[in-house]
């Protein structure tokens, strides 16, 4: 399958398509869920959308991690990390799509 | 934060829309990612993050219970990484 890379502008062409407001307007508004989401998870909050996925943090412990070059030992910080899970109904479209 | 929540924020900041349209703009976001998914092709958003498909190969498996060995078929499944900008401020405390 030839495979395409979508981007911010074929997400803007979508909305103006199907919802009709002007290009720019699409543009904006694409920004501004993108924004609001990351706002969103910058602040600690997580995001579920339902029958797409949930935006989960999670704070991981500091442990001892290794340069598996020099073998040499380096500590890593707790950390806080961004996941993403996909619903249910997500995994069955796609896996029902793709997978024969 | 849930959907609902999401389209009432954006709304507020978006006077002149229509809560109707800010959830069709929400939706649509959302189904354009899940097509493009559907047809094998990646979502790339800098900054944010990129939605990829990763294809698990069939295997066998087994049953933990019985320890049967059972044939697992092909598998595609939706993957996300978050984006260089928007891991470094979850992460603000380090970063």
């Amino acid at each position: 399958m030839a495979e395409k890379t979508l981007t911010r502008a074929d997400l803007s062409e979508a909305v103006y398509r199907e919802v009709g407001l002007s290009r720019q307007e699409s543009a904006t508004l694409v920004e501004a869920v993108l924004d609001l989401l990351s706002d969103t998870l910058a602040n600690g909050e997580s995001v579920k959308l339902s029958s797409f996925g949930s935006f989960v943090l999670r704070d991981k412990n500091g442990r001892v991690g290794r340069n598996p070059k020099t073998g040499e030992e380096v500590p890593i910080d707790p950390r806080r990390v961004l996941v993403f899970k996909p619903s249910q109904v997500l995994k069955d479209r796609i896996d029902a799509a793709l997978s024969k | 934060m849930i959907k609902s929540e999401l389209i009432e924020k954006l709304a507020e900041d978006h006077p002149h829309l229509y809560q109707r349209d800010v959830e069709r703009v929400v939706n649509t976001i959302l189904e354009e990612v899940t097509v493009a998914l559907e047809q094998g092709n990646r979502v790339e958003l800098r900054g944010f993050g990129a939605f990829s498909v990763r294809n698990r190969p069939a295997r066998q498996g087994r049953n933990p219970r019985t320890g049967d060995s059972v044939a697992v078929k092909e598998k595609h499944v939706p993957f996300f990484k978050t984006g260089k900008e928007l891991r470094e401020r979850v992460d603000a405390i380090n970063s």
